[in-house]
């Protein structure tokens, strides 16, 4: 491994180590156990089999809203879209789940269609809106999220709402288009097996094929990507179409999967966290399960510490954004790159 | 038809609509003048809960409303000068940053407030103050137009005498000049000795303080209790709105009022037994819509500029 890549893990880890030190601080001045309250973060999420379940099941939506996120970084296109994108793909496989009546063989495929479908759509308004008239897609993809929140809700609330619960929550989708959970004490599903599958043609997608590389041209220098004759409208909304597709298919799984029903009432915030976890894994696919893991880890660690001491669970978003503020800083330890980088040159030349 | 419209346009919908304008208006103005110093100021929204949680914090302990905006808004001001920190000199990407302190607010907010009075996400526990309503005399006796501009917050006067405010210092003063240079032609106002940074770290700053003022009205005036998430999008609505009206101060205005009309009519229709859920779409949906057509006249100018140098050549 080159020595830059090198510099690069080291910089995240020193990045995660100040977050990790400033949450420790905050937990030591909130805290009457602030010891125990830390090793509960830590370890945790490892003291049952149900909770390393828990771990897996966090960690494969993730992975979707993550893969989500960088495609479209990598067009160098801010899509913060994925939210809503998750959340109306999530809807749709939910409203095919529970209005089909087929055998698991075809109902499945449908019911996740319905997530690539729906996620892929609210993903080509904000490209389409930018290729063509040049609107701001920040703004644009950030109103999708609240419209496609309101819109789904309208959808489950007043056509597929179960009038037997108390709560606000869809009827159960059939039993044929549930993802099977395959080991028992836990709830991981064969979902993960499809996260892995995106992974792979995502990383297959954006290295070894001829639109991945335009995809990759366009976001490091759009006018060079100009001149030679990439058209860049086009890149611009397959990005987003792709993103949107990804972002949808978790949110299909995540119903399929985990909870059977639609009940979310707001936005569950996994297109942020697609954000956190792009950023940590620089875009490339194939860190995108660990830096998943990772968030799932720490957001699960948090929860034990807020079940189980007196640190409420929200100490997690601080430390998250911590995490972002110290990554993608390009001047922190830029000296020290400047260095290795002036080493490696002079030592190969 | 006609019997519902009105029923809409009575004098307290109009009332209403200064009332929801405000946050909105601004935060477009916080927007605007980082925007004009060529920074995109993303926090806004979270800058908001901010100041939201802090002024009903502080209002509770001193039991005075004034010192809790106060406090407020100089919390507001110095995370947003932490993010000037974090974009001028670490050199972090001013739209993740934003994103991160947005995160960082959203759950920092519920975080303190848990561990300061042990709720999970409303203030209801706390005695918090709401800044004074005011009347003003004379305009208040007119009939409808008294009943549409008098009675309101205090700071619904302050932010909409804000917008000359603004206005004047940007195309009267020299410092709103140097600001528009930097957001013009960083290179060139660095050419004439204009420092640069130390500007925009000042915008940033005044950004702070506008966000702040939104902030604790959300939390001290609209309604009078912090919630959790409460900006509820007005940030980025502000952000919208500046975009709009192309950083100039009274159109940005108008912009923000056109979100605030959306708004109040949102909660009008509500009450005809149209489905929730599409009342709360209309102002967002507005939002892209008039994105679009802004875009498409823009779009089409710069075309014709293209057009017209091209022939000059």
């Amino acid at each position: 491994m080159k020595k830059i890549q090198v510099f690069d893990i080291l910089r995240i880890l020193i990045a995660l180590l100040i977050a990790f030190f400033i949450g420790f601080i905050i937990i030591l001045l909130v805290s009457e156990e602030p010891l125990y309250a830390f090793k509960l973060f830590l370890v945790g999420p490892f003291s049952s089999l149900r909770r390393i379940g828990n771990l897996v099941e966090m960690t494969i939506p993730l992975i979707f809203t993550g893969l989500a996120v960088a495609v479209a970084f990598e067009a160098g296109q801010f899509n913060i879209g994925a939210e809503g994108q998750f959340f109306f793909g999530a809807a749709l496989a939910t409203i095919l789940g529970i209005i089909f009546k087929i055998p698991a063989i075809l109902h499945v495929p449908l019911a996740l269609l319905g997530g690539i479908v729906g996620g892929g759509l609210v993903g080509a308004i904000p490209g389409l809106l930018k290729a063509k008239w040049q609107v701001n897609e920040l703004v644009s993809s950030l109103m999708l999220n609240f419209i496609f929140l309101h819109f789904s809700l309208y959808l489950v609330n007043n056509h597929f709402r179960d009038v037997h619960t108390g709560i606000m929550a869809s009827w159960k989708i059939e039993e044929t288009a549930w993802l099977k959970q395959f080991i028992p004490g836990t709830r991981i599903h064969v979902g993960v097996f499809i996260s892995i599958i995106m992974v792979i043609f995502t990383y297959y997608f954006l290295y070894r094929t001829k639109w991945g590389y335009a995809l990759r041209m366009t976001g490091i220098n759009k006018d060079f990507a100009i001149y030679s004759g990439i058209n860049v409208a086009s890149v611009i909304i397959y990005s987003q179409v792709i993103s949107g597709a990804l972002a949808g298919l978790g949110g299909a799984i995540e119903i399929l999967g985990i909870h059977h029903r639609f009940q979310w009432q707001a936005l569950p915030g996994y297109g942020f966290d697609g954000m956190i976890i792009a950023i940590m894994a620089k875009n490339n696919p194939a860190f995108i399960p660990i830096a998943s893991l990772f968030l799932a880890y720490i957001r699960k660690g948090a929860e034990v510490m807020n079940m189980m001491s007196d640190v409420p669970a929200e100490v997690v978003n601080i430390i998250q954004a911590i995490i972002i503020f110290f990554v993608t800083a390009e001047a922190f330890l830029s000296k020290y790159q400047h260095k290795l980088v002036v080493k490696e040159v002079t030592t190969n030349g | 038809m006609v019997k519902v419209l009105q029923g809409i346009f009575t004098a307290s919908f109009f009332h209403a609509i200064f009332r929801v304008t405000t946050p909105i208006l601004f935060a477009s103005l916080a927007a605007l003048i980082s925007d004009v110093c060529g920074i995109v100021n993303v926090g806004i929204e979270g800058l908001m809960l901010i100041s939201a949680l802090t002024g009903v914090v502080i209002s509770a302990l001193t039991q005075s409303a004034w010192s809790g905006m106060i406090v407020g808004v100089i919390v507001s001001a110095l995370f947003s000068l932490l993010l000037a920190y974090f974009h001028l000199k670490l050199k972090t990407n001013i739209i993740l940053a934003g994103i991160a302190l947005n995160l960082m607010a959203s759950g920092g907010t519920v975080f303190v407030l848990a561990v300061l009075t042990g709720q999970k996400g409303v203030s209801t526990a706390l005695n918090s103050r709401v800044l004074p309503d005011i009347r003003i005399p004379f305009i208040d006796k007119i009939p409808i137009l008294g009943e549409i501009l008098s009675n309101h917050n205090v700071l619904t006067y302050i932010a909409f005498i804000s917008v000359p405010l603004v206005w004047y210092f940007m195309y009267r003063m020299p410092l709103g000049l140097r600001f528009r240079t930097i957001g013009e032609n960083p290179e060139a106002a660095r050419s004439v000795g204009i420092h640069v940074h130390r500007l925009q770290y000042l915008a940033l700053v005044l950004s702070g303080l506008f966000a702040g003022l939104a902030g604790v009205y959300m939390s001290m005036g609209y309604v009078s209790w912090f919630v959790r998430d409460m900006a509820a999008g007005r940030g980025f609505m502000g952000l919208a709105a500046a975009a709009m009206g192309g950083n100039k101060p009274f159109l940005v205005m108008l912009a923000a009022l056109l979100f605030g009309i959306a708004d109040a009519l949102s909660n009008y229709l509500q009450s005809l037994r149209i489905p929730s859920e599409i009342v709360h779409m209309i102002p967002y949906l507005i939002t892209v819509v008039f994105l679009t057509i802004y875009a498409i006249f823009s779009h089409h100018k710069k075309m014709k500029k293209i057009t017209f140098s091209a022939d000059d050549a």
